[in-house]
């Protein structure tokens, strides 16, 4: 069976490219110090060898969109073009060029189907920012065949927080059940606190320092159950109008394992939102 | 209300560079032309298979004819749209970064929560 070699989750800065890759007078007096962060982040996977990359991401109106809006989907395809005009425009973001891994996004589509979730699926998917973005800072060779796993946290109706955190755990499952003799790591970004076209946005902080600091909390513990208790579609309204994303988070923590303790947990408090770090070993804990 | 059709306009002038500019420069005419032409085409069907039923209210006509972005949060559109269109329509105008993000912010000072919806 396939072996998960790690799991990983975090931020998707769409800053950090330009910032990392900038010079002079453009570099921002924050770079250097997240640079070394996201090194060091980067190491985590590095060392537990790959084969694959599992990567969970949400689609900012980008392919998707309102005519025909799947909440839960799993790419099937052998190659995926990533980035888009728009993402190069705001963000400095290059076009990119993955191998996909079929075989696994079937067993995912057909063991998850029959598992109760029922999954879209998509044979040309052109990824955005919330996988590019990780496959920048954690694999930047970008030399791993990926299988993308979206999941809407955009556009309302959304599925309910308990939902991403299932969705996790059959990942996790189904992975580990994969006749395969690969190294899988599973990898998903999200956001803490984010305001979004809001009053609160860009501001010198993410816009809810407390539920950052609950959230980091969360994550790094593995408590779900505080996570469930406390997070509600309504309640993700009031850290900011793009929190929603922390729902991403919640699908890791799923895969993770309920009070599973991250093995590494860092974070950047930056302007507009705050960057956070957590990868587990799983191969460790048994 | 046809949140739906002002979501629709902004994505689909936002993946488009020509249309991004033509926008900034000409909003009522960019607005009466997407109106009458592209509002109906389903985006995933051939044009001739168009819908017959989509219009913009008054309200939300004027609001994106006139680049009324305050407007727009105020009448439900999807925050990241109207978002990134600006950014891509007016960043470009201020010297300090995040300048016209942070002038966005300003604007739409007077909301507090729960903020209009969004759903669609």
């Amino acid at each position: 069976m396939a072996t998960v070699a790690a799991v990983i989750a975090s931020t998707h800065h769409p800053f950090y490219y330009r910032a990392s890759t900038s010079t002079g007078a453009d570099r921002p007096p924050f770079a250097d110090e997240w640079v070394a962060k996201i090194t060091a982040f980067r190491e985590t996977l590095t060392r537990a060898r790959p084969d694959v990359l599992v990567m969970v991401g949400s689609d900012h109106f980008h392919q998707l969109w309102l005519d025909n809006m799947p909440q839960f989907l799993v790419g099937k395809a052998p190659f995926y073009d990533g980035n888009y005009y728009n993402e190069e425009r705001e963000f400095g973001l290059p076009r990119m060029f993955l191998r996909g891994n079929e075989e696994l996004s079937a067993f995912l589509l057909r063991q998850g189907l029959d598992a109760g979730f029922d999954l879209a699926f998509s044979n040309e998917l052109r990824i955005d920012h919330s996988v590019t973005c990780p496959l920048i800072t954690l694999r930047p060779e970008a030399d791993l065949p990926i299988v993308p796993v979206y999941t809407n946290i955009f556009a309302p109706p959304l599925p309910q927080p308990r939902r991403f955190v299932e969705l996790g755990k059959v990942i996790r499952q189904l992975v580990e059940a994969w006749p395969s003799e690969l190294r899988v790591a599973i990898i998903g970004t999200g956001h803490l606190s984010l305001e979004l076209g809001g009053p609160r946005q860009f501001g010198p902080h993410g816009p809810d320092p407390e539920f950052d600091r609950k959230a980091v909390e969360w994550i790094a513990s593995g408590d779900l159950k505080s996570a469930l208790a406390e997070v509600s579609l309504d309640s993700l309204w009031l850290p900011g109008n793009a929190t929603h994303g922390f729902m991403d988070f919640m699908l890791m923590m799923g895969v993770a394992g309920e009070n599973v303790a991250a093995d590494y947990a860092d974070s950047l408090d930056l302007f507009h939102t705050m960057e956070a770090y957590f990868t587990w070993y799983p191969e460790a804990a048994r | 209300m046809s949140k739906y059709l002002l979501n629709k306009f902004l994505f689909t002038i936002d993946r488009d560079p020509e249309l991004v500019e033509r926008y900034r420069s000409d909003p009522r005419g960019t607005v009466d032309w997407w109106e009458a032409e592209r509002a109906n085409v389903i985006l995933n069907l051939p044009t001739a298979e168009r819908s017959t039923w989509l219009k913009f209210t008054d309200d939300e006509r004027e609001a994106l004819a006139s680049h009324d972005y305050p407007k727009l949060f105020e009448l439900g559109a999807h925050n990241f749209l109207t978002l990134t269109l600006f950014i891509a329509m007016f960043e470009r105008d201020y010297a300090e970064p995040l300048g016209f993000q942070l002038e966005y912010a300003r604007r739409l000072s007077h909301f507090s929560l729960p903020y209009p919806d969004i759903s669609t």
